[in-house]
């Protein structure tokens, strides 16, 4: 009968993955995590043999020093404190990227002369250091927290706007036929097709957005000293005025820490989504 | 065909439907006056060597583009099946199905019972919750046909839909196509340059010729169904074509 025959093939080709069992799932985490932390204990060896060799041993402090002032700082509530503003302004700063960038991004990709016009100024917004904009927005919006979430919005929301435009222009023709024939229009076309299409182009925009918002966050807070409002800015500078270098890289760790954290999460969801369209080679597809 | 269908209105009629691509020097004639009339329920193949412009006429047909001149009537809503299944990968099977019954206003309880019925139609129940890169290149097309069907098309337009698939499964799907348009009066325009493939599925073959393409020839085909393709009288029907889409195609080697 052909139908079995059919139903033979389709089970023949559709294999089962076999279902991953805690151990696999422990060893294939184990077998993500080892590299990093041999990465990271390269480092502390490298920063090690350079303290021994006692070259600028006056200022700079070894791996040991630095970590255990780094676990003091973490038994004050001021590091934490300090943590808890930075991050305030790290998230709202890209929420409001990410509203202005999806704005601009979606509007600049549906009309034809604005997307000549705004594209390449979007592009020319990107290359601009956005350290360069801190006199500007300082003078505007004065020594406080808007300037610096302003100088956050402006360097995250051309990356995350570029993002979801190049998705939007990437959507596969054959897919814009099929969803057109089947009667998708305007509105329904963009909420069923084209915006699925380009989450992957939109979520690598967030990634890139926040690299630039977390940058962008901390040259200000470096530059935009506000009084009673302890950041990990401010207690970078005030470690720098008492050439405290041993806290100075603890601070720079928990920068870097946060950093990694964040685009780790956006790196998951990148995975996750190619997981779920079938983008993954091989093994990583189960 | 027989007088009965003759004088019932044609689904797709194309009069003297030119098309060309760019202007002056560099214009290309893609099609070339090119007439044809399927019948309501009628299977056709169109078959061709490349440059015939199979797919061009096709996208008319579907309103996709406009012939630069010439007449084109459909009568009803149509359905185009590519060569890709052109599955959306974020959607599941049943989702692909689900969104074709949405974009036509149908309502949310009565979606979920037609795409598991679809699914059905095209033997692929229990695997509604697959996504498409879970499936393999036979078993997507199927979701694409139940996808097309879920368009309640009266014509269905065919770009090579097995062009890419085994051999084997390709034979089975052409089973699987006959099971599903008997009986549901669809017209089907099937273009296709396998012409055992045309000779096994088609009520009737148009063999075009290339650059530009132009009607040169029609072939009925007689032969009872369920009709098998390596049967003698398919196999005899197609060797007949052949030889006169190879005279055509060796004119362009002079």
């Amino acid at each position: 009968m052909a139908s079995s025959t059919l139903a033979g093939l389709d089970a023949l080709d559709t294999q089962e993955a076999a279902p991953r069992d805690r151990r696999r799932l422990a060893a294939s985490a184990w077998a993500g995590l080892w590299p990093k932390l041999a990465a990271v204990a390269l480092v502390l060896l490298a920063w090690e043999l350079v303290h021994l060799t006692g070259w600028k041993k006056f200022v700079l402090p070894g791996p040991g020093v630095t970590l255990s002032n780094l676990w003091q700082q973490a038994q004050a509530s001021l590091l934490w404190h300090a943590i808890a503003t930075t991050l305030e302004r790290a998230v709202i700063g890209f929420a409001l990227a990410v509203l202005i960038g999806a704005l601009v991004g979606a509007t600049v990709s549906r009309i034809r002369p604005l997307r000549a016009a705004v594209g390449s100024l979007i592009t020319g917004l990107q290359t601009m250091p956005s350290i360069a904009w801190f006199p500007f927005a300082i003078i505007l919006f004065g020594i406080n927290t808007t300037a610096i979430l302003f100088v956050i919005v402006l360097g995250a929301a051309p990356s995350i706007a570029n993002g979801l435009i190049t998705g939007v222009d990437y959507t596969p023709p054959l897919l814009l036929k099929a969803g057109t024939l089947m009667g998708l229009r305007r509105l329904s076309l963009y909420r069923h097709l084209i915006m699925p299409a380009s989450l992957p182009a939109f979520v690598a925009g967030l990634k890139q957005g926040w690299a630039f918002a977390w940058r962008s966050l901390m040259a200000g807070e470096l530059l935009v000293i506000i009084a009673n409002q302890p950041s990990l800015g401010v207690l970078l500078s005030t470690d720098q005025d008492q050439a405290d270098m041993a806290s100075v890289v603890a601070i720079m760790i928990v920068i870097l820490v946060i950093g990694l954290c964040v685009d780790n999460v956006f790196g998951m969801a990148d995975r996750a989504i190619r997981r779920r369209w079938g983008l993954m080679a091989g093994s990583d597809a189960a | 065909m027989t007088t009965a269908v003759t004088e019932a209105p044609a689904a797709v009629t194309l009069s003297g439907v030119s098309k060309v691509y760019g202007r002056g020097g560099t214009a290309v004639r893609a099609l070339d006056q090119v007439s044809l009339a399927a019948a309501p329920g009628e299977f056709t193949c169109l078959i061709g060597a490349s440059g015939c412009g199979k797919s061009t006429l096709l996208s008319l047909v579907a309103g996709l583009d406009q012939p630069t001149s010439g007449e084109i009537k459909v009568g009803g809503r149509v359905a185009l099946m590519f060569q890709e299944p052109a599955l959306f990968p974020w959607l599941s099977a049943a989702a692909n199905i689900e969104l074709a019954l949405r974009a036509r206003g149908v309502g949310r309880a009565e979606r979920k019972s037609r795409a598991a019925e679809l699914l059905d139609v095209v033997h692929l129940s229990g695997f509604g919750g697959k996504r498409p890169h879970e499936l393999s290149g036979g078993m997507r097309q199927r979701v694409a046909l139940a996808r097309a069907l879920a368009q309640e098309a009266d014509v269905l337009l065919m770009d090579e839909p097995f062009g890419a698939l085994d051999a084997m499964t390709r034979d089975l799907l052409h089973d699987e196509l006959d099971r599903v348009c008997a009986g549901r009066n669809l017209t089907v325009l099937f273009v296709t340059h396998n012409v055992r493939e045309a000779v096994r599925l088609g009520d009737r073959v148009v063999l075009l010729s290339s650059r530009p393409g132009r009607v040169i020839a029609e072939y009925p085909v007689p032969i009872q169904r369920p009709r098998r393709i390596d049967a003698t009288a398919v196999a005899e029907l197609a060797g007949t074509i052949t030889d006169r889409l190879r005279e055509e195609v060796s004119r362009h080697g002079k």
